[in-house]
């Protein structure tokens, strides 16, 4: 059965690899940078499982390990490689290949999606072939392995080609891949150190008594607020509900909770575009474009995200006492 | 009520201002954050490495690497370009409007990982806006390329934020209910999925607004140089 951990011992060995590659061509913050990121994602697993069973000391280790990746992260400078063939070579090449070069980059997204919409329905002697969780990622792993191969055969170079190339993009994007897991422990720890209550105290302190609408709005733009500060809305939804919304807004002023619900949270998507803490979908597309400004894609989206919540608000407002 | 770990915010937030390197500063706040909240430093250090490695998907992405690496390096972008150009009707504009209908429709189904900055957005949507682009203004600025490449990668995640919230079996409407289920207020999936369709319309219209106004933005560029 094919499970997401399979995934994460695929992606440590592609870290280990890239370390490998970097320890030869001497690059040795780097090197030690993935090495011990690569550890991290193969012994993951190990981790977990002795937390599970009362045994810290694993954890305690990988804490150390997050913490010496930190201390290294400032001496990767993002300077990419240069580039391995030159441009001519790259034209005559696509005008060779022509429209046989899309096939295996839309593999991509076309297993995942097949995956995602039968896998549930494969089975190999008996036993299903994917195991449910994160069906969908693991589909996307499986993916990129079979784009990788097709890659390979459409193009006629070996799979090394494709491991060289695809370390060079991981070194072109270096610390700013490491952002996302780290933000994602950092809203844990905020979460058990209580930020979120002192927040939602603070603004059920400045919240006016008796109106409606600036209560609804103070609850819209501390979805957005905290949404900006953890990077995720789905860490400010409980707090903002617990402090605001349930409190107040449903049962002193009758608000619907289905609307509520819906809308605050879609307020906090619109905070997830404005933050920087929510590197996955606005930091590493930067660096994966290889933008000059890291803040370049929320930039671009941040007239939206004003404009979205706008509508978003008012259409709450409009419905949600009613 | 204890207020000092606020601190880690305030960490964050100087340290993302002056533009320090951004890993070191999130730790930091992590450790200001979990020290003056009364962790115990060896809990904070387990607390630390668990969540890390329990947010291990997030990375997934790089798996995607080797194989675009191997097509951009056997001219995918190059390509991508060329048959933009010869595409007439197809605009900047079109063409991410187009994107934008397919990822959100996506996203509404439950289908969020088939497409993003990693798999879809780098390989073809950002090099065939380019070229689209190119049709607009054929000497295209560095300072202009990044903004049509950053235009793509916005349109991708407004595509899945507001597309994903109508899917009802997806994250946040579940989370959504188990929080009203935990108060004692029952309601169905479908009832909360229901109203982020209104947003999701707006999402649609807004970006396609402001998609349409970025071309017309670079059309007088290209007239006035």
């Amino acid at each position: 059965m094919l499970r997401i951990d399979y995934v994460y011992g695929l992606i440590g060995a592609f870290l280990l690899f890239t370390a490998w590659r970097n320890l030869r061509d001497r690059q040795y913050p780097r090197a030690a940078f993935w090495l011990l990121l690569g550890v991290l994602f193969a012994g993951g697993d190990f981790v977990l499982a002795q937390q599970k069973i009362g045994h810290a000391l694993p954890a305690q280790f990988a804490g150390c390990m997050v913490i010496a990746l930190a201390l290294l992260a400032p001496f990767l400078r993002r300077q990419s490689h240069p580039e391995t063939v030159s441009a001519s070579a790259r034209l005559a090449s696509a005008l060779r290949l022509g429209h046989q070069l899309f096939v295996p980059a839309l593999l991509i997204p076309l297993v995942t999606l097949l995956i995602a919409l039968f896998g549930e329905h494969l089975f190999i002697g008996g036993s299903a072939l994917f195991a449910k969780p994160q069906m969908t990622l693991t589909g996307l792993a499986l993916a990129c392995m079979v784009a990788l191969f097709a890659a390979a055969h459409v193009a006629r170079a070996s799979l090394h080609v494709g491991l060289a190339e695809g370390r060079r993009l991981l070194d072109a994007i270096g610390w700013a891949a490491l952002l996302p897991l780290l933000l994602a422990a950092l809203g844990e720890v905020f979460t058990q150190s209580g930020v979120g209550t002192a927040i939602a105290a603070l603004s059920g302190a400045i919240l006016p008594e008796g109106n409606a609408f600036m209560c609804l709005l103070v609850f819209a733009l501390g979805m957005v607020l905290f949404t900006v500060i953890m990077g995720n809305a789905f860490a400010a939804f409980p707090v903002m509900m617990a402090g605001i919304g349930l409190p107040l807004l449903i049962q002193r002023y009758g608000a619907n909770p289905a609307i509520l619900g819906s809308m605050g949270m879609l307020c906090g998507y619109c905070g997830t575009l404005l933050t920087p803490m929510a590197a996955d979908y606005n930091l590493v597309p930067a660096a994966l474009l290889e933008l000059r400004n890291p803040y370049g894609v929320i930039r671009a989206q941040a007239w939206s995200a004003v404009g979205i919540f706008i509508v978003t608000f008012v259409t709450m407002w409009l419905l949600v006492f009613h | 009520m204890n207020y000092w770990p606020l601190l880690g915010v305030v960490v964050i937030v100087i340290g993302f201002a002056l533009r320090f390197n951004a890993i070191p500063v999130v730790v930091c706040a992590a450790l200001v954050s979990g020290l003056l909240a009364g962790l115990h430093p060896l809990d904070l250090l387990a607390l630390l490495g668990r969540s890390f490695v329990s947010s291990r998907v997030l990375l997934l992405f790089v798996l995607t690497l080797p194989a675009i690496g191997l097509l951009e390096h056997a001219g995918l972008r190059e390509h991508a370009q060329q048959w933009m150009g010869r595409l007439r009707g197809l605009t900047l504009a079109r063409l991410l409007i187009g994107y934008l209908l397919v990822r959100e429709g996506l996203a509404m189904l439950g289908l969020t990982g088939v497409a993003g900055a990693a798999q879809t957005v780098r390989p073809l949507l950002a090099p065939m806006a380019e070229a689209a682009a190119e049709k607009i203004h054929p000497h295209l600025s560095d300072t202009d390329r990044d903004e049509v490449r950053a235009v793509a990668a916005a349109t991708d995640n407004i595509g899945r934020f507001f597309g994903e919230d109508v899917f009802i079996a997806l994250g946040a409407v579940l989370l959504i209910q188990g929080f009203y289920a935990q108060h004692g207020i029952e309601l169905t999936p479908l009832s909360i999925a229901l109203w982020a369709l209104p947003t999701a319309i707006a999402a649609f219209g807004i970006q396609s607004l402001r998609i349409w106004l970025f071309q017309r933005r670079l059309v007088r560029r290209a007239r006035a140089a």
